[in-house]
């Protein structure tokens, strides 16, 4: 296989799994139980991605001390009820500030 | 009043989108640092556009892998994009020939994004900029990334690897911070979801863990019907 055709396949592939969900029959997506699964599951795939992207390194858990401290930032402006984008914010200058000190 | 919502949902579709788009420069950067090319690149950023997806074939061509096993990864990742499919037909109910341009543009932030809206009306608003914005950023930033691999600086300095959990945080906090059932229903399936997700990490490949977290709803969901 070469590459080219590996990224075609990707490219192909990642299209049509977003274009499955989207075109899903009336008929599935009327029934209670889809309709609750499909309400509730960004919300379990949402906190994965933050707890992966936040401690995960490819398939290893690494604690990365700024990055993590630019999240408790961003916890704490959220608790402040800070503006979405100064949470943002907060996190990528604390990361970046604690990187910048610890290097 | 409604032109407040629809003006804060422009205004945080923009802000997510120019903000995660610019994490182009460091995919444009790990594809070629990978060995690929600046089209290969490219082509991924304009008909995958799914991040995950991406950095998950990158770095298996990085690490020498199997590309077939590196295929299926990135097909692994983008499963969920089926699942965020799933929720957002409702809500942006889009039928005809729009409707295979608007699949382009169901991903993580975007669903958040529009998720977070309190009406379906700003919903729509929100999907659209944040998929706009996002996906021209995300596309020119591939680019400068892939050009400029040796000169690029690496975004981690500026801190953008916090920006994607931190948007993700943003969006969830505000259905996790009530009262009531629903509230206890939703926290149980977002710590749940972590923990799957951070205890699975070392044992299956990129993109699994994230899939595997969606099996918090089903336990929720059969421990209280309805």
């Amino acid at each position: 296989m070469t590459l080219w055709w590996a990224i075609v396949a990707t490219c192909a592939a990642c299209y049509a799994l977003k274009l499955a969900g989207l075109s899903a029959p009336r008929r599935i997506l009327d029934h209670p139980g889809v309709q609750r699964f499909a309400t509730l599951v960004p919300v379990a795939l949402l906190a994965a991605l933050i707890a992966v992207q936040t401690f995960g390194h490819g398939q290893a858990l690494h604690l990365d001390w700024p990055r993590t401290a630019g999240m408790g930032a961003a916890v704490l402006a959220l608790l402040l009820r800070a503006p979405f984008l100064v949470v943002l914010a907060v996190a990528a200058v604390v990361t970046a500030a604690l990187r910048h000190l610890l290097s | 009043m409604e032109t407040t919502t629809r003006s804060s949902a422009t205004r945080n579709g923009l802000g997510v989108g120019i903000a995660v788009g610019l994490s182009g420069v460091a995919f444009g950067a790990a594809a070629v640092t990978a060995g690929l090319s600046v089209a290969q690149a490219c082509v991924l950023s304009l008909f995958a556009f799914t991040g995950a997806s991406q950095f998950a074939l990158v770095g298996v061509v990085a690490g020498g892998g199997n590309l077939v096993a590196g295929t299926a990864g990135a097909m692994l990742l983008g499963a969920r994009n089926s699942l965020y499919g799933l929720r957002m037909a409702g809500v942006l109910d889009i039928r005809g020939w729009r409707r295979p341009l608007t699949a382009q543009g169901v991903i993580d932030e975007t669903t958040a994004v529009a998720l977070a809206q309190p009406d379906e009306e700003s919903s729509r608003t929100a999907f659209l900029v944040t998929f706009v914005s996002l996906y021209l950023t995300w596309n020119a930033t591939t680019l400068l990334g892939a050009l400029g691999t040796s000169w690029v600086a690496d975004p981690a300095v500026f801190g953008l690897d916090a920006v994607g959990p931190a948007t993700f945080l943003a969006i969830l906090w505000p259905r996790l911070t009530g009262s009531g059932p629903e509230t206890r229903a939703l926290r149980l399936i977002a710590g749940g979801g972590a923990a799957i997700a951070l205890a699975s990490t070392p044992f299956t490949p990129p993109g699994v863990p994230v899939l595997l977290a969606s099996m918090a709803v089903l336990a929720v969901i059969l421990r209280r019907p309805k």
